[in-house]
């Protein structure tokens, strides 16, 4: 241990504890005492006669500071710290011009203050345009708000020095002549804006409206395009096939499902990366097509599509197969329910069934394509068919965490 | 006992086509092609079922409910639709329908889903099955707290007999495989539909309330 814990610490201003220079708070720690006796002191100072802001601007002067500023950058001062240190610095320069008034080193109250004010405000705007830009990364960094306090700053700035010029104006008895122009604008304006109000608020209202009525015309010119793409193509060609009801039953279907896919804003094909629901949804669709029957496809849940998840889509999509091949008229219902930790898919026809002990050997569809890839990554196919009930396949993949 | 019905819908084409299908099946008492002119027509024919289109102009399926309940609290609605957005479906039971079928459904299976009706069941297509499967999902946001907390989950069995409407089987198929008897499947049906119009769960109000049907 090197400190010598009874020596004082050296007198430094402490920015940290400061309320205007931090003079106080050195003393205070330097001596050992409540700074509050020192800014106590320093006010009743200042208030008789001036002498406590020379001295307190002498010493701000002579002692060193301590620390970082803890204002400065590259920190970004809180709005609250520097407009503390911008009031104090205001006050303290306040005091200075009441004692020189008191001492009559005085030019006159029309001209200090609004000088005073105008230098006040110039100098905020100086700062403003001085300081060099920011590089963009810096002022993301600093968040939203800077921009803000900047603008603010200037606005400031500005209100100042046109305060000034108005105080200025004023303890000259420069704005009387200006008063009575001054009036005459304010009731031009009033009567104005009383009639001309309605007239601009008819011209807004009618531009809102012609703009609305652009963006719908936009969009009427979008759906009739797409319309006329895809359905009225697809009734065209319902009206050639008409003799052959297995084609107009499988051109009206592939329509719907366009024409939700593009009403409910889904793509129309689900790409590569889609999810598993969609990828089943576009496996049923592509079946339908090809086997010209109707399939209902129910998904609750939805997961990645994963390794796991596309085993159990392969399998799926062969059980459709079967089920189209063998369901007949009947529609094939399908039921997935994904989720993080297990994939179910059930697949049912109502067709006539089968005996699945009667099926050759060498029908790798359903023994490979079903079974053995769900048993390859852990799940589990199971067919459940009878003569006459309809067939349903369950596909169950627990997934691995 | 042949049930009655009206049917609503905007489409012309359609309207004469369910008519159509129906016919011999059910009592076919009139048809409406608006809310007001809908309205009119169930209250002076007083059928057993309406089948109701969701979306129409004036307020839709919805808001037919709405106006009819004040004179005939116990007016049954079929929804009958094109729609297989969640938020129709959700919405359309939620406004006071007993059931849900898309209008790719054939005519028997039609007229058996409106006896049922009729009869005071509840008439789930596998796809509101899977509505409301995922939107009682055990994962899904917790219900506020001061609600019955009962009205905000499915039992097991409740479940169960929705994954098999959703995997496309009748009352009376489940009944079998679930060895239970078809008024049963038929009362857990019908509880799911009471929790489907009560429960104030997330997902249930923001499907209704996406379609400004329910506020």
């Amino acid at each position: 241990m090197t400190a010598v814990p009874d020596q004082p610490p050296p007198l430094r201003r402490d920015r940290a504890g400061a309320i205007a220079g931090g003079v106080c708070s050195a003393l205070g720690r330097r001596l050992g005492v409540d700074p509050v006796v020192f800014r106590v002191a320093f006010v009743a100072g200042s208030a008789a006669g001036g002498v406590g802001v020379l001295i307190y601007l002498l010493a701000w002067a002579a002692i060193p500071a301590e620390g970082e500023r803890r204002w400065s950058p590259p920190r970004v001062p809180g709005s609250r710290e520097s407009w503390q240190v911008a009031s104090g610095i205001g006050l303290l320069v306040l005091a200075v011009l009441l004692l020189f008034r008191e001492w009559d080193l005085w030019i006159g109250d029309a001209l200090v203050w609004p000088v005073v004010l105008a230098s006040a405000g110039g100098a905020l705007i100086w700062r403003q345009s001085a300081a060099t830009p920011a590089p963009p990364a810096a002022r993301d960094a600093r968040g939203p708000r800077s921009g803000g306090t900047a603008l603010g700053r200037g606005a400031l700035g500005v209100a100042l020095v046109v305060c000034a010029g108005v105080v200025f104006l004023y303890l000259n008895d420069a704005l009387r002549p200006a008063r009575d122009v001054l009036l005459a604008v304010v009731a031009l304006v009033v009567v104005l804006t009383l009639i001309l109000a309605p007239l601009w608020l008819r011209l807004a209202r009618g531009l809102a409206e012609e703009r609305g009525e652009r963006i719908r015309s936009q969009e009427r010119a979008e759906l009739a395009a797409h319309l006329h793409d895809s359905v009225l193509q697809t009734l065209a060609l319902m009206q050639r096939r008409a003799d052959d009801p297995k084609v107009v039953a499988g051109l009206a279907r592939r329509q719907e499902r366009e024409l939700r896919a593009w009403l409910n804003g889904r793509p129309a094909a689900a790409g590569q990366g889609g999810t598993f629901a969609a990828a089943l949804q576009s496996a049923a669709a592509e079946v339908e097509e090809a086997h010209h029957v109707e399939i209902d496809v129910v998904a609750v849940g939805d997961c990645s599509l994963d390794q796991d998840a596309e085993a159990v889509l392969g399998a799926a999509r062969e059980a459709l197969v079967n089920a189209a091949k063998f369901a007949g008229e009947h529609p094939v219902s399908v039921y997935a329910e994904a989720g993080a930790e297990r994939i179910e898919v059930f697949v049912r026809d109502r067709g006539p069934g089968f005996d699945p002990g009667a099926v050759p050997g060498d029908r790798r569809g359903l023994r490979e394509s079903v079974h053995g890839r769900m048993r390859r990554h852990g799940g589990e196919a199971v067919v459940h068919t009878g003569d006459g009930e309809g067939t349903e396949v369950e596909l169950t993949l627990e997934r691995r965490p | 006992m042949t049930p009655s019905v009206v049917i609503v819908d905007d489409h012309h084409l359609f309207r004469a086509g369910v008519r159509a299908e129906l016919d011999g099946l059910v009592d076919v008492l009139g048809d409406a092609a608006g809310v007001e002119e809908a309205v009119l027509a169930i209250v002076e024919l007083e059928p057993d079922v309406v089948l109701l289109d969701v979306q129409m102009p004036g307020g839709g399926g919805a808001q037919v409910i709405r106006d009819v309940v004040r004179s005939r609290p116990g007016q049954r609605f079929l929804a009958l639709s094109v729609s297989d957005a969640a938020e129709d479906v959700i919405a359309i039971i939620r406004a006071g329908a007993r059931g849900y079928v898309t209008k790719t459904i054939s005519g028997p299976e039609l007229a058996d889903a409106v006896r049922r009706v009729a009869g005071g069941d509840a008439v789930f297509s596998p796809q509101l099955a899977g509505f409301v499967l995922d939107a009682f999902a055990a994962s899904g946001q917790a219900p506020p707290a001061h609600v019955d907390a009962e009205l905000d989950q499915l039992t097991a069995r409740e479940r169960e007999v929705l994954r098999h409407i959703a995997r496309g089987y009748m009352y009376k198929e489940i009944a079998a495989r679930l060895q239970i008897s078809a008024r049963t499947v038929e009362a857990h049906v019908s509880a799911v539909l009471r929790k489907l119009q009560l429960s104030s769960r997330h997902e249930l109000s923001r499907w209704a309330v996406e379609r400004r049907l329910v506020d």
